[in-house]
């Protein structure tokens, strides 16, 4: 019984973390699925979204308001403009420039991106770790009695039905809208997309903003859920979203998806079991081991060559 | 009435040029075959008309507008649609959502009709609404492919080697539905390797070489023409 507490405690942190990491994936993914680049600056566009969140946070509560809720909407939705607008911003001047060169240079325009927001919001907020409210507090605990009691709170619920929330609206845009199938054309064939009078660049700024707000999301609920953020909080973030992509096969959606929750339970294991050291080298090394017996990932499809 | 114009083109691909000034002329109604051998330029010509490359020099018309410089997107948008080499249909796509795509930008209701309309055409489509495109045999993306440039309503269509590696029999329907096409009123630039299916079928032809025009002829002269017999009709 105890041990079964145990494993369902890290199973349940581990779920936590992995959707929140599902959730900045799907901007790996569905950039990569789109225009085959890697955005190296997504880690920062979630951070900036958590900072935006804060701040919007503490604006309210020094007016006053009390009502969480509210509190709550008007934070994911200054979060989500903000960090849709950086996102789309980011697109428009450092890769659309450079589109259709040679691959290495939008990823070196990707990486100078991440490294001037990074310092953008060292200057603008200060390098050190900021305080981040817990809104959320309180949850239930299960076990009583026993010398270890599991307990699922209340944070930890919001950030599974947000998650879920977030992944099935994605869902039905891609599969039902029409801005959606265009999305599933330009990634299959951009081309042909344009051939059929489709302005593609409207596209490729759609996914980046769709990306972005997904991250301001993740910013938000991570930032509540680690209680503090700071200019570096996207970095490793961005890489454990971005290893979570390519696990689950970059440019599948389910794929980052799956990706995030392996890598989220199979870090939170290792802490647990192993010890807290362990969990970056657990969890590169699955990248690694799956890079070497599927390269395409675990739901990504091998590219076919068209006759 | 021109329908579509292009005069004196030349286009590069980096600093090779592929196009060595070529003019082109396919008026209101009519089926114009393009023939030529493999690399003569015939799908950069119909490329660089779509704007994908631009022409380096020269000017293309449609419909007496000038779009030489227009941006892909913009051109197709102006009345013309492309079956592109190797269908290019998406694959990932259902049957329907692909024709949805072709049918881009207009209203719910123009989209049912011109579905409607597509189907009556190709049945086969209607039998694999909901089947991914990459799953259909060759000829039923090739259907899929000109069924999806129809959806637009376009008043011309471009047509790139339709008939490529497709079934006699498969051939055979698909040119039958290009001249159905012409019948209603829509006009066809056709450019083809099966020269002869495709001059028969034509008002008039070109025949592209390296990059330039060699002939140009009303299609019946092209088909009596020994020239064009031995170099692309098999003597």
């Amino acid at each position: 019984m105890q041990d079964l507490l145990y494993f369902s405690q890290q199973l349940i942190n581990g779920l936590t973390i992995g959707s929140a990491y599902a959730l900045i994936a799907i901007g790996y993914t569905m950039v990569y699925g789109i225009i085959g680049m890697i955005n190296f600056a997504h880690g920062e566009i979630y951070m900036i979204g958590a900072y935006t969140a804060l701040i919007a946070i503490t604006g309210m509560t020094a007016l006053g308001l009390a009502w969480l809720p509210l509190i709550l909407l008007v934070a994911l939705i200054c979060a989500m403009i903000v960090s849709s607008s950086m996102g789309w911003a980011v697109e428009r001047v450092a890769y659309r420039p450079v589109r259709g060169r040679h691959r290495l240079i939008p990823l070196i325009s990707a990486i100078g991106m991440s490294i001037f927001l990074q310092n953008y919001v060292h200057l603008a907020q200060g390098s050190r770790n900021v305080g981040f409210p817990a809104l959320i507090e309180g949850g239930f605990t299960f076990g009583s009695g026993e010398a270890f009691q599991m307990s699922l709170s209340y944070m930890q619920i919001t950030i599974f039905i947000t998650t879920l929330i977030c992944m099935t609206v994605l869902s039905m845009f891609i599969s039902r809208s029409r801005t959606g199938r265009a999305c599933r054309a330009v990634s299959q064939d951009l081309g042909m997309a344009s051939l059929l009078g489709i302005d593609t660049n409207r596209i490729i700024s759609v996914t980046f903003v769709i990306g972005a707000a997904l991250a301001a999301v993740a910013g938000l609920l991570l930032g509540m859920y680690y209680g503090s953020v700071d200019p570096l909080f996207g970095f490793i973030a961005g890489l454990k979203a971005f290893t979570a992509a390519v696990l689950g096969g970059i440019g599948s959606i389910p794929g980052a998806m799956l990706g995030g929750l392996i890598l989220g339970v199979s870090e939170s294991m290792t802490s647990s079991y192993l010890s807290g050291e362990y969990k970056d080298v657990v969890s590169f090394g699955l990248l690694i081991l799956i890079l070497l017996f599927k390269p395409t990932g675990l739901l990504g499809k091998p590219e076919v060559e068209k006759i | 009435m021109s329908m579509l114009s292009v005069e004196d083109v030349h286009t590069h691909y980096g600093k090779i040029e592929a196009l060595h000034g070529v003019s082109v002329e396919v008026n209101k109604g009519e089926i114009v075959s393009l023939i030529g051998a493999n690399g003569a330029g015939k799908t950069t010509l119909l490329m660089t008309v779509c704007g994908n490359p631009q022409a380096s020099s020269g000017r293309i018309f449609l419909q007496g507008k000038e779009i030489t410089r227009d941006p892909t997107a913009q051109i197709m948008r102006s009345g013309i649609a492309i079956v592109p080499e190797g269908r290019r249909v998406f694959s990932g796509l259902t049957v329907e959502e692909n024709l949805h795509m072709g049918g881009f930008f207009n209203s719910k209701t123009e989209i049912r009709k011109s579905q409607a309309h597509v189907y009556e055409l190709f049945p086969r489509l209607k039998e694999r609404e909901n089947q991914r495109a990459g799953t259909m045999s060759g000829g039923e993306q090739q259907m899929l492919a000109i069924g999806r440039a129809l959806m637009s309503r376009p008043t011309m269509i471009i047509l790139d080697e339709p008939s490529l590696g497709l079934a006699p029999l498969v051939i055979k329907q698909i040119f039958e539905i290009i001249g159905q096409l012409r019948d209603e009123g829509i006009t066809v630039f056709l450019v083809e390797q099966n020269a002869h299916q495709a001059l028969h079928l034509a008002d008039r032809g070109y025949v592209l070489e390296t990059g330039k025009i060699r002939l140009h002829d009303t299609g019946r002269n092209l088909l009596n023409n020994p020239d064009v017999q031995s170099a692309y009709l098999g003597g």
